[in-house]
Order: structure tokens, then C-alpha cells, then sequence
């Protein structure tokens, strides 16, 4: 019969779901193995210790089962943190400062205001510098120093300033967000509002259109591929600029807190728990915004 | 008009008509020409120097006309297209749109402009790239909706209103940005080679129709090429232009019938008109290396 190399059909009995994660899912499994095994290799030593002075006999099984279930360990397994997600969401009262979510919802609220006026800031700075030579030349340099500027440093300047004047709690840390999240907004929009070709800029002179007519009707939608492709950016960043935020204050809520009290008293189980909640709300929040961005580009006539 | 159903063209003989020759008997007044420019020169600074896009360049385009700018690249064809419609400045010289300088022209809408890429916006539907002069203009919504539904059933684009540009072909596309040019019902189109990106096929089907919507639109059309075929096809006066300094060679008259078809390419008259053409693109040393 044919020879030809058209095994397509072959593949066709595994379901498409299969096919389309099997990557993700390997990636993922692969990182579970790694993470066990560096649980069980840090945490090794620690044990051993423990069972030589308590002057037991240990087989390696024990050994291993010792490392999988320390009660301060140095990675803690994977199992391990599940459990302390669950106790920590689940265990307490919603506004309780014992139940992780609280923490969380402290931090969100300060990431998405910061969020807010970072993002709104970085439009309106990109806005201006494409509209006003001089801006570039006199503006841009300074946007690019301001990220030089280490944020930790930054950080208990802004939270005492802020102090002073009278402000606490949720606003100093937005506006630490907001200090780190504006610069990928504003440099990608820039790009963006520079974007259309000088077709469809001449073309625009040719019907004397005013400049708000080129913003509106020309630079703005040439733009939203750049806007959302930064704002996914700057919502991670963002979270970032909100936990740090949280880091000098002696906060006594928030993610940030959570990491502090964490190391204080050497709760690891509780960082990485922390640290897992901040990474579902990064991630959360990039996939809201590339759900947004993909409605928006598909009305606007894109592709697929 | 219908066309395609002419069989004896009737083919006037060729006039040469010298450009020198024709500026000194051109009277003072200028109303009814579309565009009128006397020594027109443009130099443009750049990092290797000066160079000069348009040495004194004088033509006259009456209204209703058909005129093609034929030359090679560098020849300023597209360079004196931007100029009459204030896209450059020319350095020295004086130029009249309408009776009226590029810049009042172009505020008072008098023109409009097809590149040779379509430069529709690609976020917009046919429809709304279409009325899209028409929204800057400030024309009311019923009638950008129907200027919109005359001119794309003039350039036979009905049916595709809510279609975005990446879903029609090349040469649709540019017959939607010559319906967004016409929207406005400008007097004077300007084509800066809008069919040079097409295939062979699409080109001659295109130029047919272009000839019918220039006699129903009776507008006066002026349109950069480098195919002398298309040049002597469409127009009612060639100006053929050569580089280093951009400049005219010769104007030729070309006065077959408004309603000719493609097959009149293959009359004697026709090779005539072509040849000339041609001997004047080798006497501006176009085909020199």
C-alpha cells in the first residue's frame, strides 16, 4: 500500500486536550521531581543531625520520610506548603491576620490602585512626550534614571514622607507600585503612539486632520497592541512594587508581612505558602489582562 | 458609459506639445486649470548633501484631464505629486491648486490623495475606513453612511462593508482607499502609482475600471507611474520627467476616446503614442546605468 510519510492519523486517537497541554504538563511534572529532590537533599543534613543526637539508628527511608515532613525545613516539599495554603485559607475567618487571603486582599488592593495610577501615568507621560519634541530629549532621560534608582532604597523615603504628611497604610504603597509599574507603560507607549506608517500619518495631513483627530482616530488604535502587551508587564511588576512596599513599614498585613514574620521566625512552610499566593495573583492578573486584550484586538479586526 | 463594446477606435494623431513652447502662450489668468506650476524647484538636505528632486518644473493641468507623470525612480514624479498636495514645499517657484496655493487646497478639500499601498487602518471595516474623511470632515452620520454606500458601489465593493481589510485581496483593498478618496467628492484625485504593487492581471482589470469612474466622476486626475502601457492607457496628456535633477522632458497629448478599452494597446496609434514615450524616457538618459 502507500508508503508515504502521511502518519497523521496515527496521532489522532490521543484527545486534543492531551495534545495542546502535554508540554505544560511535562514542564510541570518535571518541576515537581526537581523540587522533591533538592526537599530531600537540603533538608538531609538537618535530619541526620537531629537523629544522631537523638542517638537513634535511621535507615534511608526514614532519612527521606524525616525530610519530607520537617517542621522548619529548608525547602519545604511541595506537599507540605499545599497543606499550609489550605490551613492558612481555609483554617481561619475571612478577616482574620491568620488567614492568608486576608493578606492577600491587603496586597491586591494596593497592587491594582497602584496598577491604576501607574499605568494611567505612563499613558499620559507617553502621551505628552510623543507630542512635544522637547519632552523626549528633556522627559526620557529621567524616566530611565528613575528605575535605576534601587526600589528598596526608595522604598522607606516614600513610605516616612508619606507618614509625614499624614498618609498611611494603602496609598504609600500604591504609589510605590505605581513608581515601578509606569516605565514599561510609557516606554512601549511611546513606541505605540509612534507606530502608525507615514501612510497613514500623511494620509491623515491630506484630510487636514486635526491633532486630537490623529490621536484619536489614528495614534490611540495604532497603540492598544503596545498597551496591552505592557500593561501584562506592568501588573507583575506592580504586585512586586506593592510587597516591597510593605517590606520597611513594619506592615502588619499584606503579602509582604506575611514574608517578613515568615523569616523572622524562620516559618519557611509560611513564606513559600506566601510566595505561591503572590505568584497565583501575578499570574491572575496577567491572564485577566491578556483575556481583555485579545476581546479588545479581536474587535478591532485582528486575525484569528 | 459601457465599454468594452467600442470595435473602431478612432485615434487622434499625437501632438507634441514643448513645454517651453507651451508656457509662453499660457494666459495670465489660471481659474480653470486644476493645477498650474510655474519653475517649481525642490531641493532636499540630506547627509550626503543636496539633492535636487524638482528643477524648475512647469505644467499645467487642465480640469477634467487625465495626466500621467512617467519617469523612473528618482525622476521627482512622486516628489511633484507631494508638492501639489502640500505634503513638501518647493524651494522656489509658485504652484496653483484650483486657482487656490497647495496648503488652501488642501483645507478647503479639494484633492484626494491614493498612496501605493492601500494605508487602510486595519482595526477599521471597509465601511468605517471609508468614512473615516468623512468623520474628520465633521459630516453628519446618514450621510457618511450613504456617501460610503455610493462610492463602494462605484468601485464594486458592495457586500464587503463589514469585512476588515486583511480579509479582501491587494487589489480590492486599493479600490476601497480610492472609495474612501472619493468620499469627500474631491475635484482633483491624486494617485501616486496605486496600482504598482498588483499583479499584471489585476492592473488592467483596475485601469479599466479607474477609466469608467473618471468619466462618471468627471474628476481631474493626475497619476504617478513607471509603466508606460498604463501611462498612455489611462491618460489624456503623458508628462514624461527623468532624475538628476528631476525634471520634465516632454508632455505628450494622448487623445484617444474617453471610453477606449484595453484592446486599443494593440492599434498602431497607440505603439506610436508608446514609443514616443519611451524615446523620451532615452533622451532624459532614464535607461542609463
Amino acid at each position: 500500500m502507500t508508503t508515504s510519510a502521511l502518519a497523521l492519523p496515527e496521532a489522532a486517537w490521543r484527545p486534543a486536550w492531551i495534545t495542546a497541554r502535554a508540554p505544560i504538563l511535562v514542564v510541570v511534572s518535571i518541576l515537581l521531581v526537581l523540587w522533591y529532590l533538592a526537599a530531600i537533599l537540603m533538608n538531609a543534613p538537618l535530619v541526620r543531625d537531629q537523629f544522631e543526637r537523638e542517638e537513634v539508628k535511621y535507615t534511608v527511608s526514614e532519612l527521606i520520610a524525616g525530610t519530607l515532613d520537617a517542621e522548619r525545613p529548608v525547602v519545604p516539599a511541595p506537599h507540605q506548603v499545599l497543606l499550609e495554603l489550605y490551613d492558612s485559607l481555609f483554617g481561619y475567618p475571612l478577616d482574620s491576620p491568620r488567614n492568608l487571603a486576608y493578606h492577600a486582599w491587603v496586597t491586591l488592593s494596593a497592587t491594582l490602585l497602584g496598577f491604576v495610577i501607574g499605568a494611567l501615568f505612563g499613558i499620559l507621560l507617553a502621551v505628552s512626550i510623543v507630542h512635544v519634541r522637547t519632552l523626549e530629549k528633556s522627559l526620557l532621560p529621567w524616566v530611565i534614571c528613575s528605575q535605576m534608582v534601587p526600589i528598596l532604597a526608595i522604598a522607606p523615603i516614600v513610605i516616612v514622607v508619606l507618614g509625614a504628611i499624614g498618609l498611611h497604610g494603602l496609598l504609600p504603597k500604591s504609589i510605590i507600585s505605581a513608581y515601578l509599574c509606569f516605565f514599561p507603560v510609557t516606554i512601549s507607549m511611546v513606541k505605540g503612539l509612534n507606530s502608525p506608517d507615514p501612510i497613514q500619518r500623511d494620509l491623515m495631513r491630506t484630510w487636514s486632520a486635526s491633532a486630537a483627530q490623529v490621536f484619536w482616530k489614528l495614534r490611540w488604535p495604532s497603540s492598544v497592541p503596545f498597551l496591552f502587551a505592557s500593561l501584562k508587564v506592568a501588573s507583575t511588576i506592580s504586585l512586586v512594587g506593592a510587597i516591597v512596599g510593605e517590606l520597611p513599614t513594619g506592615a502588619q498585613a499584606g503579602i509582604g508581612a506575611r514574608l517578613l514574620t515568615g523569616s523572622y521566625y524562620g516559618q519557611t512552610i509560611q513564606i513559600w505558602a506566601a510566595l505561591i499566593v503572590a505568584a497565583i495573583i501575578a499570574a491572575s492578573l496577567v491572564a485577566i489582562i491578556d483575556v481583555v486584550g485579545r476581546f479588545t484586538e479581536k474587535r478591532m479586526g485582528a486575525a484569528r | 458609459m459601457a465599454f468594452g463594446s467600442s470595435p473602431n477606435v478612432s485615434v487622434r494623431p499625437v501632438e507634441p506639445l514643448r513645454q517651453a513652447e507651451k508656457a509662453k502662450e499660457r494666459p495670465a489668468a489660471a481659474g480653470a486649470l486644476a493645477v498650474d506650476a510655474r519653475g517649481v524647484s525642490l531641493t532636499f538636505q540630506t547627509s550626503d548633501g543636496e539633492v535636487q528632486a524638482l528643477a524648475n518644473v512647469n505644467l499645467e493641468v487642465g480640469a477634467g484631464d487625465f495626466v500621467s507623470f512617467i519617469g523612473p525612480s528618482g525622476c521627482g514624479k512622486t516628489t511633484l505629486l507631494r508638492v501639489i498636495a502640500d505634503l513638501e514645499h518647493p524651494t522656489s517657484g509658485t504652484i496653483l491648486v484650483n486657482g487656490v496655493s497647495p496648503g488652501e487646497a488642501r483645507l478647503q478639500r479639494h484633492y484626494g490623495y491614493i498612496f501605493q499601498a492601500p494605508a487602510l487602518y486595519p482595526w477599521r471595516t471597509i465601511e468605517r475606513n471609508v468614512m473615516l474623511p468623512l468623520e474628520i470632515m465633521g459630516f453628519d452620520a446618514n450621510e457618511r453612511r450613504a456617501r460610503m454606500e455610493k462610492y463602494l458601489k462605484l468601485v464594486n465593493l458592495s457586500g464587503f462593508e463589514r469585512k476588515f481589510p486583511w480579509q479582501l485581496s491587494g487589489g480590492m483593498q486599493q479600490r476601497a482607499s480610492i472609495a474612501r478618496a472619493l468620499s469627500f467628492d474631491p475635484a482633483l484625485l491624486l494617485m501616486d502609482e496605486p496600482f504598482g504593487a498588483l499583479d499584471e492581471i489585476v492592473r488592467d482589470h483596475l485601469n479599466e475600471q479607474l477609466l469608467r469612474l473618471w468619466e462618471e466622476t468627471r474628476k481631474t486626475v493626475v497619476f504617478v507611474t513607471h509603466s508606460i502601457p498604463e501611462a498612455v492607457f489611462l491618460s489624456t496628456k503623458i508628462v514624461v520627467m527623468s532624475p538628476r535633477p528631476g525634471r520634465i522632458i516632454d508632455v505628450i497629448a494622448c487623445d484617444f476616446p474617453r471610453d477606449r478599452t484595453l484592446e486599443i494597446r494593440e492599434t498602431p496609434e497607440f505603439i506610436k503614442v508608446a514609443q514616443r514615450v519611451r524615446s523620451g524616457l532615452r533622451s532624459g538618459h532614464s535607461y542609463d546605468e
